[in-house]
């Protein structure tokens, strides 16, 4: 593991202004540095701001305050389309929902964060094929989303989420629609990617997945970090 | 960029017989252009035909215009065989021959139609059949001493034009006016609806039949010289005007070339085209609105598809391009549809007018038209969704994901 911090929130809060008077805090003042090649688990119970933060580490949303760092590079002032570009790219994303664009097909899909970066259509191909068959998916690359399993559709999402080759995976309970078994293939795929050097940052709030595969543990409460575990490496 | 275009395609593919009735406008829009356009140029041809373009040299004069009479009177001041004569003398005039028609009951085989008759003078006979073009496909053309005898247009052959149900053919006799006459010769097919259903007869005949004295209906006059019509249709309506006593701007006759009446037939024809163009545009605008809506629509409903798309790298410029280029499909989708019916509805309308008219106007499909409104749906389409689109780009990712 390299000391190399890919990611670094800096006293981020995000608020939400519902109606006149109220406020929600969702996340308020959070300060981490996530180190390159890390596997770490935002715990906490429902409502604590486990989304929002992994919303804001992934820069698919900006801070009400603080500042955003990614590989060095203040990232919270960017403009819109920079930001997507710069996650396309950097980040890979896996949702509890699998999220997969069902008028397409499972090829289509994982060649379609390639395509948003304006890669050719051969290289797409190539790509796609070679993530699809290293996940086990090589025989259902014509397939359409809901022609596949859940664990299968999740996988897909896997795939897709390696498609630009990023640096980091961010993955919003990515086993809550599955059952445990299939839960366990993911988990394992994920434990893959992190032995391979690539970070890996999941959102749980299963507090025995979170300390079976994570390294580093954040756990929240009210949009704050309460404590943060660290398992040792053997 | 490549992927966009197979999406939009896939979009489309999914879109269900709502999104599809919103092409109705535009389709209905292009139809009328294209059909229109069509049919447009064959009536132009057909116009063309039924006035001879091959004369170009032959003026004629009628009775009428402008009406001097108490009003609700109708009381023209006819021509007569004198106008003829004076204006056969004109310095600019080849000859000038009279002619009367007349619409008599005509019999044949126990049915009963009203049909044109023509005199045909024996002392011009020949120039007569030269201003119309004449020549006979079977018999023989009527000459000086044929009385009881006449010349009938090709569709009195045909037992499906005639209103007999039977074929009228050299050697049959018909009764015109309750007088028996022997059909000696069938005019050639000319695709002018007036002579094709012409039936001529001796002037002399339609004088007993008819009763107009030496009142005539038509003078056709030849001009010496192509160059010189215009020359000799002043000649001709200042003669007329000193023999008629009236002055410029109040004639009570009518000189017409046939370049003159071929343009104001096309202008009149033109002038509907317009109109029907406008209410053409209205529906493609509507149809564009329609397109705006569904659009709009599928922007909300495919809401969380942008947020993923975002989320895994979309810019703004390519949801918007997406967007866009659906948009546009769905707008050459309704094109094409268009232009297969409007074609369709134009070449079956000129076949129809071929066949009940007997012209054989040519079917002629405009391509540039086609691909240049291929291209206009395509744009229209796209046009349309340019405010959808932008609207796809406000999308945030979060809240999309979320919902
Ligand atoms: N767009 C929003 N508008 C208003 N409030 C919001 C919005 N997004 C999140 N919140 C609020 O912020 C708080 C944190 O939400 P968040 O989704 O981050 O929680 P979570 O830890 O992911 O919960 P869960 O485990 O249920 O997914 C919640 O109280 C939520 O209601
Ligand atoms: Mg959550």
């Amino acid at each position: 593991m390299k000391n190399e911090v890919i990611i670094h929130l800096k006293d981020v809060a995000k608020f939400y202004r519902i109606g006149e008077k109220n406020m929600v805090k969702a996340v308020d003042g959070i300060d981490l540095k996530i180190k390159k090649g890390d596997f770490v688990a935002i715990m906490g119970p429902s409502g604590s701001g486990k989304s929002t933060s992994m919303n804001l580490i992934g820069s698919l949303d900006v801070p009400t305050k603080g500042s955003i760092y990614l590989d060095g590079k203040d990232i919270s002032h960017l403009s819109e389309s920079d930001l997507a570009e710069l996650r396309g790219k950097k980040i890979g994303f896996i949702f509890q929902q699998f999220n997969l664009i069902p008028n397409l097909t499972v090829r289509e899909n994982v060649m379609l964060p390639m395509d948003f970066q304006g890669i050719p259509i051969w290289e797409m191909k190539q790509v796609a094929e070679k993530i699809l068959k290293k996940i086990g998916l090589g025989d259902r690359m014509d397939f359409y989303p809901n022609q596949l399993s859940g664990g299968q559709q999740q996988r897909v999402a896997i795939a897709r989420s390696l498609a630009n080759d990023p640096e980091v995976i961010l993955a919003d309970e990515p086993t809550g629609n599955l059952d445990s078994k299939t839960g366990e293939t993911v988990m394992g795929f994920l434990e893959e990617l992190h032995a391979e050097g690539k970070t890996v940052i999941m959102v749980t709030h299963d507090p025995d997945l979170a300390k079976e595969h994570a390294r580093t543990v954040y756990w929240l409460k009210d949009g704050k970090i309460e404590k943060i575990t660290k398992k040792r490496v053997k | 960029m490549v992927n966009y275009f197979s999406f939009s395609l896939k979009n489309l593919k999914r879109r269900g017989i709502r999104g599809w009735l919103t092409l109705l406008g535009i389709f209905i829009g292009i139809v009328v252009v294209i059909a229109l356009v069509t049919l447009g140029n064959g009536f132009k041809e057909v116009v063309g035909a039924q006035f001879g373009v091959s004369s170009t040299q032959t003026i004629t004069v009628q009775a009428g215009g402008l009406n001097y009479g108490p009003p609700g009177s109708t009381v023209v001041n006819p021509l007569d065989k004198e106008d003829a004569e004076a204006i056969e003398r004109l310095s600019t005039i080849e000859f000038a021959v009279t002619r009367n028609i007349e619409f008599l009951e005509v019999e044949y085989n126990d049915k009963l139609v009203f049909g044109g008759v023509v005199s045909i003078e024996a002392d011009s006979a020949r120039d007569q059949y030269e201003v119309m073009d004449l020549e006979s496909q079977s018999g023989r053309l009527l000459k000086r001493g044929d009385l009881g005898k006449v010349i009938v247009g090709s569709n009195y052959e045909d037992p499906d034009k005639n209103g007999f149900d039977r074929e009228v053919t050299v050697g049959k006799n018909l009764l015109i006016g309750g007088d028996k006459f022997l059909v000696i010769g069938v005019l050639e097919r000319k695709g002018s609806f007036f002579i094709d259903n012409a039936i001529m007869m001796m002037d002399q005949d339609l004088e007993d039949l008819a009763g107009y004295g030496d009142e005539v209906d038509i003078i056709a006059v030849k001009v010496k010289g192509k160059d010189l019509v215009e020359k000799a249709k002043e000649d001709i309506e200042k003669l007329m005007r000193n023999r008629r006593d009236v002055k410029e701007g109040e004639e009570d006759f009518v000189v017409s070339t046939p370049d003159a009446l071929l343009d104001q037939v096309n202008s009149i024809l033109t002038s509907i085209q317009i109109f029907i163009i406008i209410i053409a545009s209205i529906s493609i605008v509507v149809g564009a609105i329609g397109i705006v809506n569904t659009m709009a629509t599928s922007v909300v409903e495919r809401k969380k598809e942008i947020g993923i798309m975002k989320a895994i790298g979309a810019r703004n410029s390519h949801i918007f391009l997406m967007f866009l280029v659906e948009s546009g499909f769905l707008g050459l989708v309704g094109g094409i549809l268009g232009i297969i019916f409007g074609v369709t509805i134009g070449t079956l309308g000129i076949w129809q007018i071929n066949n009940l008219i007997g012209a054989d106007t040519r079917i002629s499909i405009n391509f540039i038209l086609i691909l240049v409104t291929l291209i206009g749906s395509f744009l229209i389409g796209a046009v349309a969704g340019i405010v959808p689109a932008m609207g796809a780009t406000k999308q945030s990712p979060v809240e999309a994901l979320r919902g």
